[in-house]
């Protein structure tokens, strides 16, 4: 008995147990406080789908060896610039579209805005590729300040690009892009909005799950490709990818290119549920919450797949849900959920840094 | 040949030429008169010095850029709050904030150590992210713990509800200043007591160990203290040491003469004495250097620097001394450990070294000496933003070293001086020069935060990429070293062998 | 003749998990003598000499049998600064050396010299500040004593790799007390004229009186400066010998002797037709560059349907021909597979042409150690031939029906104890994990198989139906079989031809039954050279 409950824990991992545990935990303060449960779970559900796709990026960047990709917040600036093009060019209601049907003007917005960031993503993250390329080894720590470097640089550039629309630009001024842009006049909520199910205070944000649930269909089918596998091959063991006529460093292209383009999806996604696009210094940590969230899941520096985004988003993003209206209960109007998430996702990292590192005298 | 080699330490240096040129441009471009940043940057320098300075020993000891000093930044705070609450002021407030700090940076420092060792090889990601972490907790102790667990009663530094400190905490009444104002006649005096506390010490140990005792030697010493001791009696010395500032022109004066002096003391002493080998060239181009020093300070631009800049001394002190301690904390077993643990821990381990240990001593030298050093820069600013004063601690520090030329692996006490000086230069002038140049001083304020983030990324890939074509497979297929060790080999013994 | 022995190590035993490696070995080594210790690889001289170091890996595994004896006074050395504080010395085949350090401080690594001051008196020894004059002075010392003229404060990285060697035995002088030093294989990594240096020294040292055990293959380094050695084999004690009344031949037979075994039964009849002119491989001054196995140009015909032997002591380049054509490290010269020219620069080059490989190196190169045993088995058949996969438009996706029906095949087919084809490699045993990794290289359909090290670390029934597999191969399908291996037993009991590689060239081409000392003296570089031979 004794045996298998150790078994149990060495399987599904400490730290995940102590996490599922303090969210049933919290679950159960929230039930004890007659919160109401079943908007908490409308919460739940649009947190997992907000977040869901920044977390999926982690897998092709850690399956193709280039490990935990701290540096997502160089795909995020391209998703970013494609949002921001699609609201200046006021892409989000074409007239024409709108007059069929609002929804579907800002999908065409929002998708149009997927795919320049996509394109951005992709030339951003094969440059990103040849420099991880020549870092082998140290991935994690130049991944981590490379990301910073580039939302500074990025602060630098905000400030001087030449957008014009009254939604981007600071008003009186008039100069550099704000630093939180309102979606409210273009795609705000479209995929939430989308399909969407409401059963009493339980809402069902049904576009916003399918879309990231499709997502994770096109990883899932492209992990299954030949490139997929080799990619695989190539981040698990690169000798023996080699000894398969494998070319390991462009498979790791291959790889950081994919997390790079999930990255310019996923801010997108993500700022579409929020409402708001957030510049600045906004998406610096957003690496820190993917990468927690799929170690959350179950995920290592070195392997990690569909379900381990599924799990660790869900639980990582709903103990956040519940950590707010909970606290406030015991110390109103404080900001404890915050500096839970600091606890929370940097003492998993610490713990899979912790995992795979030396340990030796040596 | 030699044209090869400067142009070779030229570009070794690449780092600290950019910046050198990056500073004079934002400086031009500023439009700023350089009185103004000559006494901004040395009130920089005083701050930010120690800091940087605490980086060093895990650079030696191969555990790279120590990311974690943020944890010795917060012991530094968590004691500040406690002295402020208990309301201890002036340099007695001080002293025993830098007291209550120790033991809990030595406490932290030595967790840190312990982790850093489970992860080998990835020490800076994990420091960064610890630091992350330790906000967490951090902000847990600031904002529910002292008020909500602990009753802390003292309106001035709690938020109204009573739970949780206030986000500013002022200490202009408390221990704003109290480094820097410390006089000189009491810096001296202190010196005096602790040398001749040393001694006497020195002497009880050793009649207590049976270990012979060099008396004269140390009469010597004695009186040679006493000496100058007494010399701050005379009332002009007594009324110029009697302030806390000195003049950057005095300063610089006085480092002339106790350079000449020096180099005079040597070549006295080594050559004249004992006749040793001295490299004469050497000691004359210091002396010449001196003396060009002297003369630059009749320039007038730089005159006028000279006349407006004051230092607080007492701080500059501390920073002359933690330079000391690093170079002479080298010079020991347990410093040579460090650098051979720095260096190859297979190695280290195979001589008997405890590896884990060593790196241990090592976070702890660097958690307590920043700790220190946020102290002296809190003291020096005057007020304590509580949940904002260590987050950048970190991240300046080592974008500072690195500036300076430093690398993950290699540091010493001129890049750390170097660093801050370039650094910190760029800091005061790119938000000016950003609003003269382009009518918006947040481009330069965004620049100098992408410098500091753009160089500790390009040091890092540089380490990394270093470290892979190291380990690349080389085309060579015989070793060429065969003639190195031509000469004087003799042909294998024919003869040999001793019969049974 | 009666003499006092420096070193007396009396019947020692070992075991590690039930599997003895050293069993009753003795070695006496006099003052001042050079014995040399000799053995294949895998004969138990690496154990023997962790046990005279009381290494942490001898003690946490059930220590040893048997006694040891320092000067006459039986003694325990349980660690290794035990064996250090008794002057036993060890001049390392890697360098421990720190480049960023100088000659001095690389001697005095550990052991630094230093004098107390105010703060260590209070603290400890670890704050005593470090004398680097007396350090200094020392280290001229030792590096007077063995003849090398050399700077103390020179950087070690800026030396030519034969100094530091020098710099290490410097070292080992150093340490007040040393009464034997241990040399292990130093001249594998020397050039000729440096090796020849390094015996010289050694001459010179132990005409002081130091006593050497100088660990090598080189028959002809031992005739030269050797004054008596002992011979292991398989963990046992063969012969102790003086210089003066053996032979190079004698010697070569004492380390490679032993009774044939049969590993393979017969395969019913032999009819193969080999042919020299018809080549399934050819090189012709084939160079590869992987550490520690240079291959230094090589030619060699290999037939079409032979069962083809490289053998050779460890680090003398056997691993490197196979690692090379593959494409595993970089290779130069010739390369003719079936009569076409590999390019090999271009990955997968080899594969291509049909030749497949079964690495030496099973868990870092051969498997995926966290994936199934059927991904395992097709991997490479996907990646080369794209096998395994449906086809929808341009897109494949990976069939899992066909990989599950062909894995099971294969299992029931080598008989891989599994419990079931879903079961990570990771987890299997060193037999069956050696059995998937030849069933992947089998489901490429290849013309020709390198296998490396085919029984590596796998338990004797596992051994045997590999090594039958792979006759059956040859014999049913007419695979040219290329079996690198250390094992002579092995490449003799299967193999039609055996190439003996020394030092990155070809010794000789030898049948597998020419007599012990011809193999002997060919792994040894006796055959080679010729030289230092010389009568008793």
């Amino acid at each position: 008995m004794r045996d298998n409950a150790k078994a149990l824990v060495r399987q599904v991992g400490l730290p995940r147990i102590i996490i599922a545990g303090f969210f049933l935990l919290l679950l159960v303060a929230a039930g004890g406080f007659q919160m109401d449960l079943l908007q908490l779970c409308s919460d739940f559900l649009r947190r997992w789908g907000m977040y869901g796709i920044l977390a999926l990026a982690m897998v092709p960047a850690v399956q193709c060896g280039i490990g935990l990709n701290f540096g997502i917040s160089m795909g995020i600036v391209g998703g970013l610039l494609g949002g921001l093009i699609v609201i200046e060019f006021r892409l989000a209601s074409i007239p024409a579209l709108v007059e069929i049907h609002p929804l579907l003007a800002q999908w065409v917005g929002i998708l149009i805005a997927i795919l320049i960031g996509v394109v951005l993503a992709a030339g951003i993250g094969w440059l990103y590729g040849l420099l991880l390329n020549r870092v082998k080894g140290s991935e994690m720590t130049v991944t981590t300040y490379v990301g910073f470097s580039i939302i500074a640089f990025m602060n630098i550039l905000w400030t001087i690009l030449p957008f014009q629309s009254g939604e981007l630009i600071y008003p009186n001024a008039g100069q550099g892009l704000r630093n939180t842009i309102s979606l409210a006049d273009s795609y705000s909520g479209v995929m939430n909005d989308t399909l969407a199910i409401t059963v009493g205070s339980l809402t069902i944000p049904t576009g916003l799950l399918l879309f990231f649930f499709l997502m994770c269909l096109l990883v899932w089918l492209f992990m299954r490709s030949k490139t997929g596998e080799a990619m695989s091959a190539a981040g698990a063991n690169p000798n023996f990818a080699r000894a398969n006529g494998i070319n390991v460093n462009k498979m790791r292209l291959v790889g950081t290119i994919l997390s790079t383009v999930l990255a310019a999806v996923g801010i997108l996604v993500y700022a579409q549920g929020f409402g708001f696009m957030q510049l600045y210094n906004g998406p610096m940590m957003m690496g820190f919450t993917s990468v927690a969230a799929v170690l959350i899941g179950g995920a290592s520096p070195r392997r990690a797949c569909i379900s381990h985004v599924l799990i660790g988003t869900f639980l990582f993003q709903s103990i956040m849900a519940l950590a707010l209206p909970v606290a406030n209960q015991f110390i109103p109007e404080s900001n404890l959920s915050e500096v839970m998430r600091l606890i929370i996702s940097n003492g998993i990292i610490i713990y899979a840094l912790t995992q795979t590192g030396g340990g030796s005298r040596e | 040949m030699n044209k090869r080699k400067i142009l070779d330490r030229l570009f070794e240096q690449k780092v600290v030429i950019l910046f050198v040129v990056l500073c004079v441009l934002t400086i031009v471009a500023s439009k700023q008169p350089l009185t103004f940043v000559a006494n901004e940057l040395f009130t920089r320098i005083a701050r930010n010095s120690f800091l940087v300075l605490a980086l060093i020993i895990p650079v030696l000891a191969g555990m790279g850029l120590n990311f974690g000093i943020v944890i010795g930044a917060m012991a530094a705070q968590i004691a500040v709050f406690l002295t402020t609450h208990w309301g201890f002021v002036g340099i007695g407030g001080f002293l025993l904030t830098a007291l209550l700090a120790t033991p809990m940076a030595v406490f932290f420092g030595f967790l840190v150590g312990k982790l850093f060792n489970k992860a080998k090889g990835s020490e800076m990601i994990c420091g960064l992210v610890l630091g992350y972490f330790a906000e967490g907790l951090y902000q847990l102790l600031f904002l529910f713990i002292f008020g909500g667990v602990i009753p802390i009663d003292n309106p001035t530094l709690m938020i109204a509800t009573g739970v949780g400190v206030k986000n500013t905490i002022d200490l202009k009444d408390t221990i704003k200043y109290s480094l820097d104002t410390v006089p000189m006649l009491t810096i001296l005096e202190i010196g005096f007591y602790l040398v001749v506390a040393a001694i006497v010490l020195s002497v009880v140990i050793k009649l207590a160990k049976k270990q012979p005792v060099h008396w004269k030697k140390t009469g010597i010493a004695l009186i040679l203290a006493v000496a100058i001791y007494a010399l701050t009696y005379i009332p002009a010395v007594e009324s110029f040491l009697a302030a806390d500032r000195l003049l950057l022109l005095w300063a610089v004066e006085l480092w002339v003469a106790l350079v000449l002096l020096w180099q005079a003391g040597r070549f006295l002493v080594l050559k004249v004495i004992r006749k040793e080998e001295l490299d004469l060239k050497r000691l004359a181009a210091i002396c010449v250097a001196a003396v060009l020093v002297y003369a630059l300070t009749y320039v007038p631009a730089i005159y006028e620097v000279l006349i407006y800049v004051r230092l607080p001394v007492m701080t500059y002190v501390c920073i002359a001394g933690l330079c000391l301690l690093n170079t002479a904390l080298m010079r020991t077993r347990l410093g040579q450990n460090m650098r051979t643990v720095g260096q190859n821990r297979v190695v280290a381990n195979a001589a008997g070294i405890n590896v884990d240990r060593t790196r241990i001593i090592a976070m702890i030298f660097s958690t307590v000496l920043a700790s220190w050093g946020q102290l002296i820069f809190l003291q020096n600013v005057g007020t304590f933003s509580t949940y904002g004063a260590h987050t950048q601690v970190g991240q300046f520090a080592i974008a500072a070293l690195l500036v300076g030329g430093a690398s993950v692996q290699k540091a010493t006490n001129k890049q750390a001086i170097l660093g801050v000086v370039l650094f910190h230069t760029l800091f005061i002038v790119a938000p000016l020069a950003g609003k003269e140049l382009f009518g918006n001083a947040m481009i330069g304020e965004y620049f100098r935060v992408f410098v500091s983030y753009g160089v500790i990324a390009l040091a890092l890939a540089m380490h990394a990429w270093k470290k892979v074509s190291g380990v690349g497979p080389s085309t060579d297929f015989a070793p060429a070293s065969a003639s190195a060790l031509a000469g004087g080999t003799s042909a294998p013994a024919s003869g040999g062998g001793k019969a049974g | 003749m009666e003499r006092s022995y420096v070193l007396k190590m009396d019947n020692i035993s070992k075991e590690y998990s039930g599997n003895r490696v050293l069993k009753g070995v003795s070695l006496q080594v006099r003052p001042g003598e050079i014995h040399a210790l000799m053995g294949e690889n895998g004969a138990g001289k690496s154990t023997l000499m962790n046990i005279l170091f009381g290494m942490p890996v001898i003690h946490s595994t059930g220590g040893f049998e048997g006694s040891i004896e320092i000067g006459g006074q039986p003694v325990k050395i349980d660690t290794p600064v035990k064996a250090m504080e008794l002057g036993i010395g060890m001049v390392h085949q890697e360098f421990m050396l720190i480049p960023g350090f100088t000659v001095t401080e690389n001697i005095k690594i550990g052991r630094e010299l230093s004098h107390p001051n105010l703060l260590s008196r209070l603290v400890g020894r670890s704050m005593e500040t470090l004398d680097l004059a007396a350090m200094k002075k020392d280290a001229k010392a030792a590096l007077d004593t063995i003849g090398l003229k050399l700077s103390p404060n020179a950087k070690v990285g800026g030396l030519p790799v034969g100094y530091m060697q020098f710099v290490e035995i410097a070292r080992e002088i150093d340490k007040t007390g040393i009464k034997l030093l241990v040399f292990d294989e130093p001249t594998a990594v020397l050039t000729e004229s440096e090796a020849a240096r390094l015996l010289e020294t050694m001459k010179v040292i132990s005409s002081q009186g130091i006593a050497i055990i100088f660990i090598t293959h080189r028959l002809d380094e031992v005739m030269a400066v050797a004054d008596s050695l002992t011979v292991l084999r398989d963990g046992e004690f063969v012969a102790r010998r003086e210089i003066a009344e053996t032979s190079v031949v004698e010697i070569a037979e004492l380390m490679i002797g032993r009774k044939v075994e049969k590993l393979v039964e017969d395969q019913g009849t032999d009819n193969r037709t080999l042919s020299d002119d018809n080549i399934a491989v050819s090189l012709r001054d084939y160079r590869v560059n992987m550490p520690g196995e240079l291959v230094k140009g090589i030619d060699l015909d290999i037939r079409k349907g032979e069962i083809f032997g490289i053998g050779g002591l460890a680090g003398q380049g056997k691993l490197g021909i196979p690692n090379g054509i593959m494409g595993l490290y970089a290779a130069a010269g010739e390369v003719r597979v079936n009569g076409q020219l590999l390019d090999l620069n271009r990955l997968g080059e080899a594969l291509r042409h049909k030749v497949a490989f079964v690495s030496e190196d099973r868990r870092g190169v051969g498997l995926l150690l966290e994936e199934s045993i059927e991904k395992n088995i097709v991997f490479s058949a996907m990646q080369v031939n794209n096998d395994f996969f449906h086809k929808y438009g341009w897109i494949r996706l990976h069939d899992g029906n066909a990989t599950r029906r062909h894995a099971e095949e294969m299992v029931k087919k080598l008989d891989i104890r599994c419990t079931g084809i879903r079961q990570t490699a990771g987890r299997l045993s060193g037999g069956n994990q050696q059995k998937v990794c030849l069933a992947r290289a089998l489901t490429l359909n290849p013309e020709i198989l390198f296998v490396s090290e085919p029984t590596r670390g796998i338990d004797i029934g596992a051994k045997k139906l590999v090594l039958e597999y792979l006759v059956k191969l040859n014999r049913e399908q007419g695979m040219t079989v290329i079996v690198v291996s250390s094992e002579l037993v092995e490449l003799r009991s299967v193999c039609d031809r055996i190439a003996i590689v020394s030092d990155g060239r070809l010794a000789s081409i030898l049948k597998p039954d020419d007599s012990d000392a011809d193999f002997g003296l060919a792994m040894s570089g006796g055959l080679k050279k010729g030289g230092g031979q010389r009568a008793g």
